[in-house]
């Protein structure tokens, strides 16, 4: 028996051609970023998966007024322990997967600029994984929502030993990624090849270096946030950080959680940007409109995502004035978003539109992130908030931001970069199929949520008053569908690989970042020689780069 | 298979180490900011001491002083905190004297002036050590009774947090000088490994302003 396989994916020894177990082996120790990103996207898919299986079990409870199938107490473990696998080990993971993929490739690098440490962070989530989720298996996972606000969350409320394990693997998940970003950082900053000055990094490396720029900021406030729970939790009688019966405030926490977890949102969203912005120009065949534009305006959200985030807190007793400065200030950030959008449109705008399923996702993405983005204007509003707090309207929104948004660039990045992962096509009638059902169900599931939320329908309630009984239902069985749907999008994958299709370095055509000169797979050096990047003239026109030819 | 990685043809100019010490510092600085504003917010909620009237709620708890670690508790004084705080300085000084000798060649030097620093990062760590454990004999905090007492109970929270914290990173500086002492010991870090030290430097002399920071808001103000 022996293991062959191009690129990148081929043994390094002849021992590894030979042992399936060595060639694990080898992935598992290796250095290279893109395999490491391989690692890291497998991982999130498993995450994603068991987030998919949670919020399954939520939405079969809630399609019917009454508890039929489960303990309000396990219940209220499945919003909180969903959301930690969707945030923590799915969305944030799988773009640090792409970042490993693309981004050494796309600034013309062998590799990344510390590649054990690059190792070391990816192994540092499958044991926070596990920690986070032993809480299952030791009958007692943590019950207080992915927020964690103490008083819930000390010890007197929430003893679980799942909860301390909880916490333990938020703190590990902070410092893999904080590692991950400084990594990033590094390779986009010092590690470009000739010719490939600042401004004309590619727009998807420009989102990972903002993105890694509100990681490296925001996520250790996190940390020290979840240390002083844990350490409240741990010596109850000596350390009083949150809990009023010490003096200490709750609403501290809720400062520091949320100095990290609004900047979160842009750290979701901001890589799914620049897979886009990588998308739609080769699939319009037009240069992308507005790059300075893209960039300026993705550092402008990343600025404003950080005197943000009292918005999530106006029903917490904050003083007015600081309400109605949140308020503006979270108001404002629609306008850079808008920027993206119209951006995007302008770029699609008369171009010769090639509708693969890349191109599909990223269309999706921009017509439902737009009512998302829309939502959070709405939620925006400190009055209507104080209204929505805590309902449905809520939980629609946040799913329109990172199920609509999120996931769809996921999907895009996908069904675009897996030619030159794995040196073959995903099938295109089945990817047509996958977006559609994706797309129709997301809609069916989420969108009624903002009606529940308008009506009164409060969040993480095992049980509902029957007034609600019919658009629960329909959000459910949509959901039912939106889960069955991405069957589809794994037998594409199963099919594809066994019909190989292989391709060559360009399989879009009109890709023209430096990863599409290598081949795909690329091999374990990458670049032959050092890359040289010709320097583009960035300009609006109907010229594409296929077109000059 | 081995390849190079360094900078490339467009670079900032600077080691790819040297990049990531900083971005890890800057991570590192808000960690810090994250447990200070904590205390900040803790500390300046409750009346000061001597300031006069506390709130309903602070009232119940029994706690409304802001002990001082060193004249409430009597056990050790403000003079103890300062020489260390001198000494940590010291040991940023000899890390100066570290660097400019491995700059110039002169390894034999270098080494003494980092097992120097290293003494210094030990030396803060024990007076930390003597500090802790005596203020723990006294203050009470750790007994059943701990509502009870007169002062405010968040001190002892926010006071082990912030110190622990920082001297956790004296204990990584040190571990990680230990290693540049063997290093230019063994004849690993010369001339050429400049930058080593350098990113040794740069941790060190990070952990030394934060102690400054730690040092006005704990025990001055």
């Amino acid at each position: 028996m022996t293991i062959n396989a191009p690129g990148y994916l081929s043994p390094l020894t002849k021992e590894q051609s030979e042992s399936w177990f060595r060639y694990l082996m080898s992935w598992f120790y290796s250095g290279d970023a893109k395999r490491i990103g391989i690692m890291y996207i497998i991982f999130s898919a498993f995450a994603g998966f068991i987030g998919m299986a949670l919020s399954i079990m939520i939405r079969a409870e809630l399609a019917t007024p009454g508890l039929d199938l489960m303990s309000e107490e396990f219940y209220m473990t499945l919003p909180g322990m969903h959301a930690s696998a969707m945030i923590f080990f799915f969305v944030i993971p799988c773009y640090a997967g792409f970042a490993n993929l693309i981004l050494p490739l796309q600034v013309g690098a062998p590799d990344m600029a510390f590649p054990k440490l690059n190792l070391t962070a990816f192994w540092i989530l499958p044991f926070a994984g596990i920690l986070a989720f032993s809480g299952y298996f030791l009958s007692n996972a943590p019950q207080f929502g992915w927020t964690g606000y103490p008083p819930l969350s000390n010890s007197v409320y929430s003893p679980q030993l799942g909860a301390d394990l909880w916490l333990l693997a938020i703190a590990l998940v902070g410092t893999s990624s904080t590692m991950g970003s400084v990594n990033f950082l590094a390779t986009a900053f010092n590690m470009r090849c000739k010719g490939m000055k600042i401004f004309q990094l590619p727009l998807f490396t420009w989102s990972i270096i903002v993105m890694s720029f509100l990681v490296l900021v925001s996520t250790p406030v996190l940390t020290s946030a979840v240390l002083m729970v844990s350490l409240e939790r741990l010596f109850p009688a000596t350390f009083y950080f949150f809990s009023p019966q010490g003096g200490g405030d709750p609403i501290l926490y809720q400062h520091l959680f949320w100095f990290y977890s609004h900047p979160a949102v842009y750290i979701m969203i901001l890589p799914g940007f620049g897979l886009v912005n990588e998308i739609i120009p080769v699939f319009s065949r037009k240069p992308i409109f507005g790059y300075k534009v893209m960039v300026y305006s993705m550092l402008a959200i990343s600025i404003l995502g950080f005197v943000v985030w009292a918005h999530h807190m106006f029903t917490v007793g904050i003083g007015l004035n600081a309400r109605k400065i949140f308020m503006f200030l979270t108001m404002l950030i629609a306008i850079p978003t808008g920027i993206k959008i119209f951006s995007w449109l302008a770029t699609i705008w008369g171009g010769s539109l090639s509708f693969k399923t890349p191109f599909l996702f990223s269309l999706g993405f921009i017509a439902m992130f737009t009512i998302g983005g829309l939502s959070g204007v709405v939620l925006a509003a400190t009055p209507v908030d104080i209204q929505l707090h805590d309902t449905y309207y809520v939980v629609g929104h946040i799913h329109y931001v990172l199920v609509a948004g999120s996931v769809m660039t996921i999907f895009a990045g996908v069904y675009y970069y897996f030619p030159k992962a794995f040196g073959m096509m995903l099938n295109e009638r089945l990817g047509q199929i996958h977006f559609w059902g994706t797309t129709i169900f997301i809609n069916v599931t989420f969108f009624v949520q903002h009606y529940l939320g308008v009506k009164g329908m409060p969040r993480r309630y095992a049980d509902y008053d029957p007034e609600f009984a019919f658009l629960n239902a329909v959000s459910s069985y949509g959901s039912f569908f939106l889960a069955a749907f991405q069957i589809v999008f794994f037998v594409n994958i199963f099919y594809s690989m066994k019909n190989e299709k292989r391709v060559g370095k360009n399989p879009w055509v009109d890709g023209n970042t430096l990863e599409w000169t290598v081949d795909s797979p690329p091999d374990h050096h990458q670049f032959h020689e050092p890359p040289v990047w010709t320097p583009i003239e960035r300009h609006h026109g109907p010229h594409s780069p296929s077109a000059a030819e | 298979m081995s390849i190079a990685i360094g900078p490339g043809e467009e670079s900032l100019g600077v080691d790819n180490g040297k990049l990531g010490m900083w971005t890890f510092l800057v991570m590192d600085a808000m960690t810090f900011a994250g447990f200070l504003a904590g205390y900040a917010r803790l500390r300046w909620k409750a009346p000061l001491d001597g300031m006069g009237q506390a709130s309903e709620l602070v009232n119940t708890v029994g706690s409304t002083v802001w002990p001082n670690p060193y004249t409430t508790f009597g056990v050790i004084g403000i003079q103890l905190t300062a020489f260390n705080t001198f000494i940590l300085i010291c040991s940023s000084v000899t890390m100066v004297h570290v660097l400019s000798d491995v700059a110039a060649g002169r390894i034999k030097r270098a080494e003494k002036w980092c097992l120097a620093t290293m003494i210094g990062g030990l030396f803060f760590l024990g007076i930390q050590g003597y500090e802790w454990t005596h203020l723990m004999q006294v203050w009470g905090f750790f007994s059943e009774n701990a509502a009870a007492l007169p002062y405010n109970q968040n001190f002892v929270a926010t006071f082990l947090s912030l110190t622990g914290f920082h001297g956790a990173h004296v204990a990584v500086g040190v571990m990680f000088n230990t290693i540049l002492y063997l290093g230019l010991r063994n004849g690993k870090v010369g001339k050429e490994q400049y930058t080593f030290v350098e990113i040794a430097g740069l941790y060190w002399h990070f952990v030394d302003l934060v102690w400054i920071l730690v040092f006005t808001f704990v025990y001055l103000l």
